[in-house]
């Protein structure tokens, strides 16, 4: 046998008894960034809409009296405009305040909390306003 | 660069909002003396003040700015103006830029128009 000084003394070995694809599986995406994506266009373009519409709202109904807002949320479309506002703002919330705190705590278990703690006020908070509107409407 | 870091301050200053709509609405739903009194915070100065701050101002800029990264996200605003210049000062001719002088433009007229609505309404 020939010498061959292009050859490492050691030969390459593989040190974990997995196939290629094994090794690579589990890695990459979780195959949700697109839908997380998706779903901030999705809250951001139906928002452009009812937003304008509660500031016309909310104008109209300034100084109103209680009645006042009853009588308004008894109509059928301000209470499912309102609805729609609602859960889009809320979902819209928790989606931007998420990634203000993915980029700004660096702390796992900060980081953590303050995620667990945004999905939960927003949450309990949209809820609140849902039931609100339900109750005044219907 | 001033104007994402805002799109991200009124963002948040928005979500304090929000607790703020959750109020009224749960005090509308709760009884009148509740209703009365989140009525009164929001006539009193304070209440005048977060509500031309938050409602008017935060909220339209934050609008805006929304309307300009969907239109970055639907692949407009980046043309070709944007990349024959230099990176660097003096720039002014980037269509970013010209669409954040827009939006800026365009949020101080919204921001009157709902503050001079709502003024003529409260009369």
């Amino acid at each position: 046998m020939t010498d061959k000084p292009d050859r490492p003394a050691v030969t390459p070995h593989v040190a974990v008894l997995a196939s290629p694809l094994k090794r690579a599986r589990g890695l990459g995406s979780a195959r949700s960034g697109s839908g997380a994506w998706w779903a901030e266009r999705l809250t951001s373009v139906a928002l452009v809409p009812l937003t304008l519409w509660f500031i016309a709202s909310i104008i109209s109904l300034e100084g109103t009296s209680r009645a006042g807002v009853i009588a308004w949320l008894q109509a059928p479309v301000p209470l499912v405009l309102m609805l729609c506002m609602i859960v889009a703002t809320f979902w819209h919330m928790e989606q931007g305040l998420r990634v203000v705190i993915d980029d700004y705590l660096r702390n796992d278990v900060m980081r953590m909390t303050m995620l667990l703690l945004n999905r939960g006020v927003c949450a309990i908070a949209g809820l609140l306003c849902v039931v609100s509107v339900l109750r005044l409407g219907l | 660069m001033a104007l994402s870091i805002a799109h991200r301050a009124t963002g948040i200053a928005l979500s304090v909002g929000t607790l703020l709509m959750t109020w009224w609405l749960v005090a509308a739903a709760a009884s009148d003396h509740a209703f009365a009194m989140v009525q009164g915070f929001l006539g009193s100065g304070l209440g005048v003040f977060l509500l031309l701050g938050w409602a008017a101002a935060a909220l339209l800029l934050h609008f805006f700015l929304g309307i300009r990264h969907l239109a970055w996200d639907a692949g407009w605003g980046f043309g070709i103006l944007a990349q024959q210049e230099p990176v660097g000062m003096g720039s002014g001719s980037r269509i970013y830029r010209i669409t954040g002088w827009g939006v800026i433009g365009v949020t101080v007229l919204a921001t009157l128009t709902v503050w001079i609505a709502g003024l003529i309404s409260w009369r």
